[in-house]
């Protein structure tokens, strides 16, 4: 008996880890700056190719995948320098922008190291409960998704620039009017945004094939995530993920992968109907 | 009639416009007398695209609805066509199947539509939930690989695609090479003046009221729930039409002309043009689609990276699109030269001022 419960938790987990890890970054950046960043999957294909480039030349895998997410993190900051800080005003043409950025990464990518990448296998390590084996690694996954969502926590509530980037998200004219620079908190969560991206594609490359077209697999998951979440990145983003892990470990359970995405995409548009600013306005509502 | 053709929300007006347009016209169709039956076959195929870009430019340009996701329609209504034109049989019946399956994409339009615009979506979260939506088909038709999927003796294929649907035909004779030319410039005329007529018509006052301030709209008493869903699935319809003829044309589709790449063509080529107006959309989409061509020759790839490029450069450079401002531009240096005023540029740097204000 306990051995169906925790496969029932271990599926929850799978998917709740994949859900949070891919749309943490993308919610961020929407909760402060109010922008949807189009190329979120590239940046999480990036993590995921640094990751493999730097097992493949003999660093040990956890430290390539931290590195993988700075790196991220770090091309974040120049594309938040050159082409997103133009379009805080014009939030849709910086969709627009993003997703321009996006097709010549990918595309280039695709000219640049073609379709075929050598990969790194999953690290090895299973266990049993019950008649039952489970991945260890996947539950490393699990261990990181609540890890990032404790550190945003931490950051967001604890810190300083915690304080002063949720001024921000609330009134950015007000809070730079009282002497924030708002500039630097949309850099750094710009960057941050990315990291988590990069962060995302590190962890998942040793589970799955390297294109350059990767990207593609975790952007609806997270757009869908966020779209639900609503701005606010721990109150949307997490009950979100958790709403939508339980519809998916379902419907994968009993019926597979694909309609589990589209049963996914159906919730998506139910909530939305009932629910147009996502689940966090809810939430803040009920919290005053 | 010619009023609602000539109307305020359409920029090309007057004589020259119209004898530009006749000239432009009578070219198209007098090409076909001088070019070989292959090429005429290939200029039919990137005409088919038109339809799309036409629609999106109603729904952004126009309504304030950016679609992302509008090779959803283009999707349903293509693998629609297939499944129609086998089930069916082919020749007369193929027709019916054409109309049948843009139905289709304008019902799927009008459910969707419901959902995200009676739940007051609106900006960023109609782009997301509809690329959502084409991302979702494109992930599922690319699993239907196996012999299960099929519709009637219509196989999906998964990526290979699907293939074996009769072309377009009246009876036993096939609708190809200049005949299938001349019914594309045919309904482009159509399809044209009918979207000049709405945007200048009554309803096209409202949905661009809709666009500038849906509250304001609300209050002076026009549902604008509804005139949004009706933009969305004409322009949706119209995207369908595109499919359509797509599979009718090279007998095939791929769940590759749905996916991410694929979605995102249309965008590139409203916004490169100018996406408030329908006739720059038409002759940028038209550039646009005649040079993707030239390059894909050489590499898909690249020119993937360069329509990435033009969106980038046209949302930095030029937010109200190239085609459009270049038109403004030489129709200005062109009624300057018409008044033959004496080269004052105070005087100009003036009248510019107050033509913007």
């Amino acid at each position: 008996m306990s051995a169906e419960l925790f496969s029932l938790f271990y599926q929850f987990a799978d998917v709740f880890a994949f859900l949070i890890l891919s749309a943490a970054g993308l919610a961020i950046v929407f909760g402060m700056m109010g922008v949807i960043n189009m190329a979120h999957g590239e940046f999480i294909m990036c993590g995921a190719y640094v990751t493999v480039g730097l097992v493949n030349l003999g660093v040990p895998l956890p430290i390539a995948q931290i590195l993988a997410a700075v790196t991220a993190g770090l091309i974040g900051v120049v594309v938040e320098f050159l082409i997103v800080r133009r379009f805080y005003k014009r939030p849709l043409d910086s969709l627009l922008a993003t997703w321009g950025l996006s097709l010549i990464v990918t595309q280039s990518m695709l000219l640049i190291v073609g379709s075929a990448v050598r990969g790194i296998g999953t690290p090895e390590g299973s266990f049993a409960i019950g008649e039952y084996t489970f991945s260890t690694y996947r539950l490393v996954l699990f261990g990181c998704a609540v890890a990032v969502l404790i550190g945003l926590y931490i950051i967001f509530m604890k810190t300083r620039f915690g304080v002063i980037a949720r001024a921000t998200m609330q009134n950015a004219a007000m809070a730079k009017a009282l002497g924030a620079r708002t500039g630097r908190i949309y850099v750094v969560s710009f960057g941050i945004g990315t990291g988590l991206a990069g962060l995302c594609g590190a962890l998942y490359a040793p589970t799955m094939t390297l294109i350059p077209t990767m990207g593609a697999t975790f952007v609806v998951e997270s757009f869908v995530t966020v779209v639900i979440g609503g701005a606010n990145v721990l109150l949307g983003t997490a009950p979100a993920a958790v709403f939508l892990a339980m519809i998916r470990m379902t419907l994968n359970a009993s019926y597979g992968q694909i309609i589990g995405q589209i049963g996914m995409l159906f919730a998506v548009i139910l909530v939305i109907r009932v629910l147009p600013e996502g689940l966090s306005s809810v939430l803040v509502r009920r919290g005053r | 009639m010619f009023k609602l053709l000539d109307g305020p929300q359409t920029l090309g007006r007057g004589k020259i416009f119209w004898s530009c347009f006749l000239a432009v016209l009578a070219c198209a169709l007098i090409y076909p007398l001088f070019a070989d039956s292959y090429d005429v076959g290939n200029f039919a195929y990137f005409l088919i695209w038109i339809f799309m870009a036409l629609g999106l430019c109603l729904m952004w340009g126009y309504g304030g609805m950016l679609s992302f996701g509008q090779t959803f329609f283009f999707g349903i209504a293509g693998y629609g066509y297939g499944v129609l034109a086998i089930n069916m049989g082919g020749g007369t019946t193929t027709i019916a199947a054409l109309v049948l399956s843009v139905l289709i994409a304008m019902v799927a339009a009008g459910i969707l539509g419901y959902f995200m615009i009676w739940g007051g979506i609106s900006g960023i979260f109609f782009g997301i939930v509809t690329l959502s939506a084409t991302l979702v088909l494109a992930f599922f038709l690319g699993q239907t690989a196996g012999p299960e999927w099929h519709i009637g003796p219509a196989r999906l294929n998964g990526f290979n695609g699907m293939k074996g649907m009769d072309p377009l035909a009246i009876g036993d004779f096939y609708i190809e090479g200049s005949a299938l030319y001349y019914i594309m410039i045919a309904l482009i005329v159509i399809v044209y003046f009918a979207l000049r007529m709405l945007v200048n018509s009554s309803v096209g006052n409202v949905i661009v009221a809709t666009r500038e301030n849906p509250q304001r709209a609300e209050m002076l008493g026009y549902d604008v729930r509804k005139y949004q869903l009706l933009t969305f699935v004409i322009g949706s319809g119209l995207a369908g039409l595109s499919g359509a003829l797509y599979t009718s044309w090279g007998q095939f589709i791929t769940p590759s002309s749905i996916g991410l790449p694929a979605a995102a063509m249309p965008i590139v080529w409203v916004a490169f043009s100018g996406r408030s107006d329908l006739t720059a959309t038409l002759v940028g989409s038209f550039l646009l689609l005649f040079g993707f061509q030239t390059i894909t020759v050489y590499s898909q790839q690249a020119a993937l990276v360069l329509m990435g490029a033009l969106l980038l450069a046209t949302v930095m450079l030029a937010p109200q699109g190239f085609v459009l401002g270049i038109g403004k531009l030489v129709v200005d240096w062109w009624t300057r030269r018409q008044r033959r005023e004496p080269a004052s540029t105070l005087a100009d740097a003036g009248r510019l001022q107050s033509d913007e204000t």
